[in-house]
């Protein structure tokens, strides 16, 4: 097990460096006047060169990856100069991620509980009323872009429960709506695999054995069906967790919550290649860590599963 | 003939009983012969399915309408601005009445010809990006599921593309080509194929080692016949699915390109611009038709696209054909 960590862990760092290479380079070339803003028009050629000059943006591009490289490893995110500008990244972070946190682990924890329950309850009631109304919700959840129920349930939800329509932190009414829009699609997509992997699950032989030797149809749908049946999706789970610290666009711009959400579309429509940066190099390695626990957790949830050795058949 | 009561033994033998058979050799091959076809029986089981039939329909005479609606009487032009006879000002606003079905947007421009010519961007977008996906997905991913020696270095390109950031493709895009119809669905297509060809590589994986392939193999069967007769028949119902899956995934992202300001611009009518036009005016009640009229015929779309393409999965699943 910790050989194959080390081993896996190594080949992410190197992705990791290619991947922050790339978007590095990719920020280079970007049009530079992304870089002044509205201020762009004002400035003549002397002031522009200059103020890219201080950048450091008119260095060689190998020293420019250099001194990034070397900030990086020595931890130091680095200062935004346009978001905020001379504003430390981590201190723009810290004051974001606790409400991304907040609403994004809210709506994990609600699609949990709620799809899984309706996977399971569609499936034992499976092509019947409740299977057919679950199923009824998927697809619409599914099909219609986000944008248009969470703006319908911003317009009609808040005047129907008479909240205010915008989050205010010290009004504790209107975090619940955008913590349960947000929720809404992980409960689909929970009850549509719930409901898969149990209805699979169901037609396997060892659950016909479990019935023929007189076990209760509860105890089988606990200990055996539940637990082979939350298997592949116990893989995406860490994932879905650690991603909850970028945030919802549409509810954050919606709400106008100060999270994450619109951070990394802002800045880089503003060209701020230091937060730029920095919040590609959070996100993937968020990405990486998850896949890995992801893994993990998927062995410790099914013991036949070996991390070691490859497959028989490949 | 059994109930007969026969007295003699000789009675009951009947000459023809015992004349010898001919030889037939049309006859001989019948019991090895199926009229089993894919499509035929895929189809036939699609229509089994009423809602999506039902489904099926509403897509075509959608779709159709939105090809033909230009051309027929009386249909106002998507981008002109209509003039108030009686004010000489910009008809704003017009609430839905027998002139303007669905009202007139903040501009005074007619919002049933609007939604048509939107609904037609959009289906073109969705269209062309999802054949793009189905074409670059099964090409790369079978190379990656079917060329072991190409697996880790595919994988490796996967991992660094996949955590690039879509938007800076996208801003770089517009900064090369500027915003326009070809550049969001160049900007689609270069993301796109990423998770059709990791999905295609996962099921050639599974199914590439199976015991039927093993035997096919053994038996002498031509590569060639056992990816179109073995493995294709496999995919061609997921991969209808990922097509069907594409065009409302497609359709919904432009909404989402375009709330965050980097979809179309705002003189190319399309849903997600027009939604976005209805969500800048929902704070009043009595201009809520322009959202919710864009809102339904899109979800209608999104909705049908939906049900069809997992009603057309499952048809075309062999192990569900009768």
């Amino acid at each position: 097990m910790l050989k194959y960590s080390l081993k896996r862990l190594g080949q992410s760092l190197i992705t990791l460096f290619i991947i922050v290479t790339v978007v590095f380079l990719l920020m280079r070339l970007m049009p530079e006047e992304g870089y002044f803003g509205q201020a762009y028009e004002k400035l003549d050629e002397a002031q522009r060169e200059a103020i890219l000059a201080g950048m450091g943006l008119r260095d060689p591009i190998h020293i420019q990856l250099l001194n990034f490289y070397k900030s990086i490893l020595s931890g130091d995110l680095g200062v935004s100069n346009i978001y905020r500008p001379k504003v430390p990244i981590a201190e723009i972070l810290k004051s974001k991620i606790p409400y991304s946190l907040y609403f994004g682990l809210t709506a994990v924890a609600i699609s949990l509980v709620f799809g899984v329950s309706l996977g399971i309850l569609m499936a034992r009631s499976k092509s019947k009323f409740w299977d057919k109304l679950g199923t009824c919700y998927i697809v619409f959840i599914n099909a219609v872009p986000a944008a248009v129920y969470y703006l319908f349930i911003q317009l009609y939800l808040t005047g129907i429960f008479n909240v205010p329509m915008l989050f205010k932190a010290d009004d504790p009414r209107t975090w619940i709506l955008p913590a349960i829009s947000m929720s809404l699609g992980g409960t689909a997509s929970y009850a549509m695999w719930m409901r898969r992997y149990m209805v699979d699950e169901l037609n396997k032989d060892y659950v016909k054995l479990a019935r023929a030797k007189g076990l209760r149809n509860k105890a089988i749908m606990v200990k055996h069906v539940f637990r082979n049946a939350f298997v592949p999706m116990a893989q995406y789970l860490p994932s879905t967790i650690l991603y909850t610290i970028a945030g919802s666009i549409y509810i954050e711009s919606l709400y106008s919550i100060p999270g994450m959400g619109g951070l990394l579309v802002d800045v880089i429509q503003r060209q701020d290649n230091t937060v730029v940066q920095a919040l590609v190099l959070i996100y993937s390695s968020i990405g990486i860590v998850g896949l890995f626990l992801g893994d993990i957790l998927m062995a410790l949830f099914d013991p036949r599963i070996n991390l070691n050795k490859k497959g028989g058949a490949r | 003939m059994g109930n007969k009561k026969i007295n003699k033994v000789t009675d009951g033998i009947t000459e023809n009983l015992f004349e010898f058979a001919e030889f037939d050799d049309a006859e001989a091959q019948r019991a090895g012969y199926s009229n089993y076809s894919y499509w035929r029986s895929t189809w036939q089981v699609f229509i089994k399915n009423r809602v999506a039939f039902a489904l099926l329909i509403l897509i075509i005479v959608l779709v159709s309408f939105t090809i033909i609606q230009p051309y027929l009487p009386n249909q106002k032009h998507p981008t002109k601005i209509y003039i108030d006879e009686t004010t000489n000002m910009q008809l704003r606003n017009h609430p839905p009445d027998k002139e303007f079905w669905f009202g007139t947007n903040s501009i005074g421009q007619d919002l049933w010809s609007r939604i048509w010519s939107g609904t037609r961007t959009s289906l073109f977008i969705g269209v062309v990006v999802g054949l793009w996906e189905a074409f670059a997905g099964i090409i790369i991913g079978a190379l990656w599921g079917y060329v072991r020696s190409l697996d880790r270095i595919i994988t490796e390109i996967y991992n660094v593309l996949d955590n690039i950031p879509v938007t800076i493709v996208l801003i770089l895009m517009t900064y090369i080509m500027r915003p326009s119809l070809t550049t969001i669905i160049v900007a689609m297509c270069i993301t796109g194929w990423l998770g059709m060809a990791r999905f295609v590589r996962n099921l050639i994986v599974i199914i590439r080692d199976r015991e039927y392939n093993l035997a096919s193999k053994c038996l002498g069967t031509p590569t060639r016949r056992i990816i179109t007769k073995n493995l294709l028949p496999y995919l061609v119902s997921v991969i209808m699915l990922r097509i069907a899956l594409a065009i409302p995934a497609a359709i919904g992202y432009e909404v989402f390109l375009t709330y965050i300001g980097l979809g179309l611009p705002v003189s190319i009518p399309s849903l997600g611009n027009l939604i976005n036009e209805g969500r800048a005016l929902m704070m009043v009640p009595s201009l809520r038709y322009q959202l919710i009229f864009p809102a339904i015929v899109l979800s209608m779309i999104t909705i049908s696209f939906y049900v069809m393409g997992n009603a057309f999965a499952d048809a075309a699943d062999p192990r569900n054909h009768v």
